[in-house]
């Protein structure tokens, strides 16, 4: 076995591994979100969650990857395996925004919207970023350096998410009389699960997105991306405790968990960019944004029951900026405007693809369930199948 | 025979059963409820907004007794449930018509 040999099945199975940590992020996600919502809604969240991985995946399979990336050829890993390492992530960037329509939306529309997502809008992001590139050339070609997808995937599913709940509107009840109604959590070590399942996922989610362990020089890029990685997602976990004390001298769980999320989005650009310490400060920033996000967009009535707007839309953006500010290296093409270039090109078109596509499924089949089965729950209206029948419905 | 009603703090839930069972009380039905009297609720923070619980936890104690046993038992559930603090809860007389116990057909005082 040569040497050759030897780097391309070391990168397939690294490409292999990488998608299996990237795939655990889905329950990671459906732990997530069906611990932070009403225990009359958790089944249908977890049934979106189900659908998406596999609707979002095989309209990759049979559309999206060609569209992306031109061709399946591949010579420095399996073809199969560099396909299924990217297929993880389509089904990520419709969990970000589905966690955050949850407890009203319709599982028929959203499907239906899946489906577009994975098989031509973020098709065309990745085309344009990482992919064949059919901007090349124009005045809109892109040198945007985002590693892993703060803005490819995180900002992506952020902007779409976005134009959802504008179109959805909030949960029944939620602002009442112009004032917040609380709607808490029903399973607080839910959401812990789900985080910390996110926060080992994120491993493969960037440490994978560095594309290859096979070499020394490789192997130590992987692992410094790793480490980045889980230091941002400290960083954030901590200065969201920190602020939450100081701002109401209280530990709100679910908020540090989703500080974490936001340090590990914001790192997801450029962790193989920084040393050791940078990305204490990107973390840090990450999870400060969230705990003053969360209430500005309760301000704005944009009802986000997850946070997801927060973590992945807000992180996402600042994640691709901070790759500007602290890593900018103009001989290798990364330069601050370019970043900012790339964050305003994908979100302006992913803002408004997924928009017009929402508004049109939205005008045939109503995204938004009714009153009274958001009053009954959406497991009893949408699935007939209660995720907890022998407890007590909570009011 | 009256039925005595007692809504208590849970975590004195054990304390009172002693204090019924020594004082000779053979059974008692529990439940747990949720309710605020003078104290009301109290509030509650998630995600960076305060909210409101009205409802908090509380157990109750049923046991019905002879007539003769009323204040004694009364007297018995007041030391025990008491903190001194607001939202110890009260305590409910009512009259009990008929008493029958399923397995053996006694009535009233025998079935107690």
């Amino acid at each position: 076995m040569g040497a050759t040999d030897f780097s391309y099945i070391i990168d397939t199975f690294f490409a292999l591994f990488a998608m299996t940590l990237i795939i655990f992020m889905v329950p990671g996600f459906a732990m997530l979100e069906a611990g932070l919502v009403r225990t009359k809604n958790v089944t249908a969240v977890l049934t979106v969650n189900t659908m998406i991985y596999a609707v979002a995946s095989m309209a990759f399979l049979l559309i999206g990857y060609t569209l992306a990336f031109g061709s399946w050829e591949n010579d420095s890993m399996s073809k199969w395996a560099a396909f299924l390492f990217q297929m993880a992530f389509v089904g990520k960037v419709i969990n970000i925004m589905s966690g955050g329509v949850s407890e009203r939306v319709r599982i028929i529309p959203l499907t239906i919207f899946t489906v577009i997502m994975a098989a031509v809008i973020y098709p065309l992001v990745v085309n344009i970023s990482w992919g064949a590139d059919l901007l090349q050339g124009t005045v809109l070609d892109l040198n945007m350096y985002d590693l892993a997808g703060s803005t490819v995937i995180h900002s992506t599913g952020g902007w779409a998410l976005l134009a959802a709940i504008l179109i959805i509107g909030p949960r029944k009840g939620r602002y009442a009389d112009g004032k917040v109604k609380v709607i808490p959590a029903s399973n607080i070590p839910l959401v812990v699960l789900g985080a910390f399942i996110l926060w080992i996922g994120w491993f493969g989610f960037n440490g994978g997105s560095v594309g290859s362990i096979s070499s020394k020089e490789n192997a130590d890029a992987v692992a410094l991306t790793v480490m980045n990685t889980n230091t941002a997602g400290l960083a954030g976990a901590i200065i969201v405790g920190i602020l939450m004390y100081i701002k109401y001298r209280k530990f709100d769980i679910t908020m540090i968990l989703n500080g974490a999320l936001g340090g590990l989005v914001a790192i997801t650009a450029g962790p193989d960019l920084y040393d050791k310490y940078t990305p204490i400060l990107i973390g840090a920033v990450g999870g400060a944004l969230v705990v003053f996000a969360v209430p500005f967009f309760d301000k704005l009535k944009i009802d986000d029951p997850v946070g997801a707007l927060s973590v992945h839309l807000v992180n996402g953006i600042w994640g691709t900026v901070a790759v500007g500010i602290f890593a900018s290296n103009p001989q290798e093409g990364i330069t601050l405007m370019g970043q900012l270039k790339g964050i305003a090109v994908i979100g302006l078109f992913a803002f408004v693809s997924s928009f017009i596509v929402l508004f049109v499924i939205n005008k045939i089949i109503r995204f938004r369930a009714s009153d009274e089965a958001q009053v009954e729950g959406l497991d009893v209206n949408e699935c007939g199948l209660e995720a907890y029948p022998e407890f007590k419905r909570a009011i | 025979m009256k039925k005595i009603e007692a809504v208590i703090k849970p975590f004195k839930l054990e304390d009172v059963k002693d204090a019924l069972t020594e004082a000779g009380i053979s059974g008692m039905t529990i439940s747990e409820v949720k309710g605020y009297g003078r104290q009301q609720g109290h509030s509650e923070l998630y995600r960076g907004a305060e909210y409101v619980v009205d409802f908090l936890p509380k157990v109750k104690v049923e046991v019905v007794v002879p007539d003769s046993e009323v204040e004694n038992i009364i007297e018995k559930i007041v030391e025990s449930a008491r903190t001194g603090k607001i939202g110890d809860g009260k305590i409910f007389v009512t009259d009990i018509e008929k008493v029958v116990r399923i397995r053996t057909g006694e009535t009233d005082e025998e079935a107690l």
